[in-house]
This record gives structure tokens, sequence and C-alpha cells, in this order.
């Protein structure tokens, strides 16, 4: 059986089930008025250019198939990228897990005798906890996404895979530069060209004198070895491009089989993901040549969990995402409580599936219930993947994990069962509906019921029980 | 045409008047309705809050109780979203092949109210008589599960007297999600407050939708509030004709202070 993602290391698991993370978050009015403002912008520039397209439909379906065929045949296609990395000059290296890919790239950064690297933004090293790995080699690890930089700066955990900072407006942004950032003028504003610029002059004293750096990769395609990173604000090109040495952490899903499947996903990706008809910066690179870009380029394969995920004939669609975050952007409870709720770096309705799956569903059990299924999700995804079920089936295999490890059910398996029998059982159905009237005595509007039940009474009244039921009615017609 | 009443547990237990309703408009429009006494529960509460195996018992009793009729509606597009979408995933779990088949079979044959009325009967003027401002809450289900699409806005708008308004962000879920009102009721707290903000701003006296669940949700918030909007069942105003009054609203309602 493949093993799952390590505890102790990385950013998959939360400290509390998300019901209680959630409560502070929603707690929050400025993150909440933060949240709606952007996800509502998002979602309309999304739509706008999703209207755009006529074929947008047959284009998720050619998502969805490449995925499919991808997955379907996953080690021959990683082989076949390996082959073609080595052949363009590279090394592949295969980690198993987090403390496996942390240890492989804190090597290699240690051999090239630095103390400093530059990051392109990615989930892969969020994933693994990198940047704290670097940090305990002695090493710094500085992003140049701004967005990523302004969590970097301001101590705090991205809550958004596409726009790590969502969760903030200028004011706190400002903020945290002039508490922060190194130099910083310190009769900064609040006006976005003004932070950009501050951020600018930061960066680039890095891009000039950082020799490694280290990125994720959106996309390798595995015919010609080449990799493919999508952007908006060209730091992550002169992170590709500058140093001497370039590192890149992609999980093993992210392959493709042919270099003419990148035409389906570069449509599909910045309209779904930032509502533009095509990202700014779209880089590329195969191996190495000499004498322009990086003389040294390694490529780590991580696992760290997906193998498990990939062995679930349900749940693996999750390994289909290509982290556009659409499914964040509609998803009505993702906006309500934000990010950190979810306690992963993969929030939202993706993480909700992928999560649980990549550490084991026990160590993530909160998350498959943390939503409704209103099936936003779904219809929002580009590659088409059937959250809403996936949700359904993790929910199953907490229920079976929890069976297995504990002698005594629930209180939940026990009233479950004992509801399937009586409404499988006429006489006792009736009864109990006969029943459900002495739920008068709970209180005029329910407010005496015992927990779960007493979720209920938070913010809504109970239905009074009619007089007769619908069979009565029938009966006596 | 004779059609085979799926009552839906909640109905049947909470809100007869939805179903009650769904007999007396396919009787005036001149169908035979039964009613399959042996129906309880379709499961869909079970299959959602991870309990497949439990629900396998109910998927076989639906499939036992609809196995003779050849139409069968319900007032709720969530469970016949489950009927469609669920019943044969969880035969097929439990390695029940010709139950999942059968399954398949009935869910071919199970409708929605508005599709039901517009799809099969092709009827969109059913000569109902309801003279309040309404707006309409497209639940999730309808939506995104079974696709009724404007069948029941255009089933609304053809009610005579009925001053039809929309609701704002009226494809945003309500929050109800079955057991996610009780697992994370927090959150669907503060999904309920922005549904019930944008049904206060249409200024509406009445909030209708296709399934009792999340109109007990809404209903249950508006309640609370003691704002006087009342939750009706698409069903009840589609049944009310100017000679033939439908009962107005739900006893509780008047209670709570609800303008005549």
């Amino acid at each position: 059986m493949p093993t799952t993602a390590p505890r102790g290391v990385g950013h998959l698991r939360g400290d509390e089930p998300f019901p209680v993370a959630a409560r502070r978050s929603l707690a929050d009015a400025q993150l909440r008025r933060n949240l709606g403002h952007a996800t509502s912008t998002i979602r309309a520039k999304s739509a706008a250019v999703i209207d755009e397209v006529p074929d947008w439909q047959e284009l998720r379906e050619a998502g969805s198939a490449i995925k499919a065929d991808t997955m379907a045949r996953l080690p021959e296609l990683l082989q076949q990228l390996e082959t073609a990395v080595v052949a363009a000059g590279g090394t592949v290296h295969w980690a198993v897990d987090a403390v496996e890919a942390n240890r492989i790239v804190t090597d290699l950064v240690t051999a090239t005798g630095t103390d400093r690297v530059m990051k392109v933004k990615s989930m892969a090293t969020q994933e693994i906890g990198l940047n704290e790995a670097l940090e305990a080699a002695g090493i710094e690890p500085v992003e140049t996404d701004l967005a990523e930089l302004i969590v970097q700066l301001g101590r705090d955990k991205p809550s958004h895979i596409l726009v790590p900072a969502i969760h903030r407006n200028r004011a706190e942004i400002r903020e945290i530069f002039l508490r922060e950032m190194p130099g910083v003028d310190p009769s900064l504003t609040d006006e976005p060209a003004i932070l950009a610029a501050a951020a600018r002059r930061h960066l680039r004293r890095t891009f000039l004198s950082t020799r490694v750096a280290i990125s994720g990769a959106n996309f390798a395609v595995a015919e010609t070895g080449a990799l493919a990173v999508v952007e908006s604000e060209g730091n992550g090109r002169m992170c590709l491009t500058l140093p001497d040495t370039l590192i890149t952490v992609m999980g093993i899903e992210k392959v493709i089989p042919t270099w003419a499947d990148l035409e389906v996903f570069l449509q599909l990706l910045p309209r779904a993901s930032t509502g533009e008809r095509m990202n700014p910066y779209t880089s590329m690179w195969t191996g190495v040549t000499p004498g322009d870009g990086p003389q040294d380029f390694h490529l780590v394969l991580l696992d760290n969990g997906r193998s498990a995920v990939l062995a679930d004939e349900v749940g693996r669609q999750a390994l289909h995402c290509i982290r556009c975050s659409a499914c964040l952007n509609v998803c009505p409870v993702y906006e309500r409580t934000g990010g950190h709720a979810y306690g992963s770096v993969y929030p939202g309705p993706i993480g909700a599936v992928l999560s649980p799956q990549l550490t084991g569903v026990e160590d993530n059990a909160s998350l498959p219930y943390a939503s409704s299924l209103c099936g936003a999700c779904f219809d929002a995804c580009p590659v088409k993947i059937d959250i809403p079920s996936i949700l359904v089936h993790l929910r199953a295999e907490h229920v079976t994990a929890y069976r297995s490890e504990h002698r005594l059910p629930s209180a939940e398996a026990v009233t479950m069962a004992a509801a399937a029998y009586t409404m499988d059982h006429l006489p006792m159905y009736e009864a109990a509906q006969r029943g459900s009237r002495l739920a008068r005595f709970a209180g005029r509007r329910g407010r005496g019921l015992p927990p779960p039940l007493s979720g209920w009474t938070v913010g809504r009244d109970l239905p009074q029980p009619p007089p007769q039921t619908f069979r009565e009615w029938w009966t006596q017609r | 045409m004779r059609i085979a009443l799926f009552v839906t547990c909640l109905a049947d237990t909470l809100f007869p008047e939805a179903a009650k309703a769904t007999v007396r408009l396919l009787e005036r429009l001149g169908h035979e309705v039964v009613f399959p006494q042996d129906q309880t529960c379709c499961g869909q509460m079970h299959i959602n809050t991870g309990y497949p195996d439990d629900a396998l018992r109910l998927v076989r009793r639906h499939v036992r109780t609809f196995a003779p009729y050849d139409v069968v509606v319900a007032p709720s597009a969530s469970c016949v979203g489950s009927v469609r979408h669920q019943h044969a995933l969880v035969a097929r779990r439990a390695g029940d092949e010709r139950l999942a088949s059968q399954a398949e079979e009935i869910a071919r044959r199970t409708y929605e109210l508005s599709e039901l009325l517009v799809d099969v009967l092709g009827l969109t003027d059913l000569d109902a008589y309801y003279p309040h401002r309404v707006t309409y809450h497209p639940t999730c289900h309808s939506l995104r599960m079974i696709r009724v699409g404007d069948k029941p806005l255009r089933l609304l708008r053809a009610v005579r007297g009925l001053d039809l308004v929309e609701l704002p962000q009226a494809e945003q879920c309500c929050g109800f999600g079955g057991t996610f009102a009780l697992k994370n009721a927090d959150t669907s707290t503060a999904m309920l407050a922005d549904k019930m903000r944008h049904v206060l701003a249409t200024k509406a006296d009445v909030c209708t939708a296709g399934d009792a669940s999340c109109l007990m949700h809404i209903g249950g918030g508006l309640a609370r509030l003691r704002t006087g909007v009342r939750t009706v069942h698409l069903a009840e105003i589609l049944a009310n004709t100017e000679p033939a009054p439908a009962p107005a609203g739900r006893a509780q309602r008047k209670t709570d202070g609800v303008p005549a």
C-alpha cells in the first residue's frame, strides 16, 4: 500500500478541526470583507472571459481526458520525462516524501556554497515546508512572488492557492512592508503601484545577487522534458533565467504526455484562475543550454502521498487539479472562512479532497465535511473534477476508518444506523413521525435541543411539526 | 396519467402542505396520483454523511416500492438528485449490480415537480393564482445536480397575480447542506445570513423554492429574525387557484406575526 505524507513536516495538516478554525475566521469582519470582495471580483472577471470562448465545455472535456490518460499511465510518463530531462542535461531526483525532498534540495543548495536562494511561488514547496527546512540548514529562502513575499514578510500563512495574500487589504500590506522590508521608504502609501514599486526595488537586489533559485512547475512535458511555469509578474522569469543553478520541485501528477497537450491547459488555466485570456508570463525550459540561463538544472519529482491518491479510483481525480483555484473563488464556504481554516496549503474545495487523501483521511477528518455539497466547485473546475462526489466518498472512508480503529461506534454511527433501521420498518417510521410532534418539548424555537442538534438553533427556528403527516392525511382523505 | 408520488420523508413528516399541494395540483390537471405507502426515505442524508452501507437498505426499499410505477414525481430536487446520482452508486459499492440497474431504471422515470410539469406534461401555464410578491431561490441541487434550469421560473411567470422579483446572488447556497448545518453550524449560519439579506432586499412577501429542506433552513432563519417573510414550496403556489385558494403559509408562521 503506498504511503501517505509523513507527519511532523510540511503544511498539509491543521492543528484544529475545520469548524473550530472556521469560527475564528467567521468572527473576523475585516477578513470576511476582504475575502468577499476579492472572490466576487475574480468570479465576475473569470465568468466574463470564459463566456468569450465558444468551446469552453469541449476544452474542459479535453483537459479532463488528458489528465485521465496521464493518471492511467503515470509511471511510464514519468520515466519518459526523466529520460528526456537527463538527455537535455538536467538531473532527476525522486523523492518519496517531504522529508526526502527537503533533504535533496537542502543538499543541492549546500553543495553550491550559497546561503540564500530565491524562490518562484510553488505549492509543492509550501506543501513540504521547504522554507523551514532551508532555514534550519542556515539557508535564507526569499519568496519573489509579490503575494507570497507579503505572506513571508508578515510571518503569515498563505490562504489561497493563487492569491496567497487574498486575506490582506492594501492598508495591511503597507504596514507589513513598513515593519519588515529592509530599507523601505518610510513615506510609503497604500497605493497599489507604490507598494508594487517598493517590492520591486527590494526584489531586484535579490535577483541580481542570488545564484540559486527554486521553482515549482505547472506542467512538465514527458515527450520533450520541457518544464513550464506560468505567472503574472515576471519575477518568476527572473528566477528561472538569472541564477546559475535552478532546482524545480514538482508533484508527480504535473506531467503531461505531449507538447500539444499544453495548448489545452494554457487556454483553461488563465481564464479559470485569474480571469485573464492569457497569463502575462509563460516560461519554458528544457534542461540546460550552454551560455544561456542556469547551467545546472535539477528536477525533484515528489510523491508525498500522491501514489496513495492514485490508488483510490474515486479520489484520484483530485490529482487532475491544475491549481487554478477556480473552486476556491466560487465556494460559499471558502468565501466566508478563508483559507487558514482548512489548515493545509491546499484550502477550499480542492483542498478538502486533496489534503485528506495525501495525509490519510484520519489526519484531516473534518475537511471532507467542510462543504455543503452545493456543487459550485464542480461546475467551475476547468478539468471537471467531481469534487462533491469525492467529498462524499471520503466521508464514507472516514466512517470506515473510524469504525476499524475504535471498538465502540461513534454516537453519530449509532444514530445513523438506528435511523436507517427505523426508516426501513414502516410501523417504527410512522411511530417516529408521531414522535416528532414531541419535539414541541424542545421549546418553542427548539432552543432546548442537545448537541449536535443544538447547532441548528444557532440562528434558525425549528419548524413546528404539523398536526398531521402527509400519510395520515392520505389515509383519511 | 397515473403518477406515483415520492413524497420524501421531510415533506411527509414536517411539510405535508408541499406534498398535499402536489397531489391537488396534479389531480386538478386531470391525472391520477397514487401514494405507494411503503416508501420512507431515499437515504440521501446517510449517503452524504458517510453512511452508504446504512443507506443500502433504504435504496432497496425505495427500489422495491417504486418498481411498479411508470412515472414518479417528488416535490424535491435534492431527493430526485439522490435517486438519480447516488442510488446506483450505493448499490454498486455493495456489489449488487442487479439493484444498481433497477435503481437506474427508476431514476429514469423519476421527475422533480417542475420537470414533470414542463418536460413530461408540456405545461407552463397551470391556471394558478397567487397574488403576492414572490422571490425564487434556485436550490443547489435544482441548479447543479439535476439542472432544472429555468423551468420553475417559467411556471412562476405564468401564475396570475404573482409579482416575481429576482433574488440577488440567487445561485449561492443557503448553507443548509443536510448535516452540514449541524457539523459546521457557524459557517452555515454565515451563509444563511447572506441569503436572508438578499431575500429581504427583494422586499418579497414570500420566498419559494423546489426543496422543503432549503426552505426549512431559510424559513427557520427568517422566523428567528421575525422578518414576516414566509417560505412557501413551489408546489403550494402552483396548486393555488382563485376559486379554490390553498391554505396560506404554515400555521407556525402565524405566531410570528405574519402580515395578512
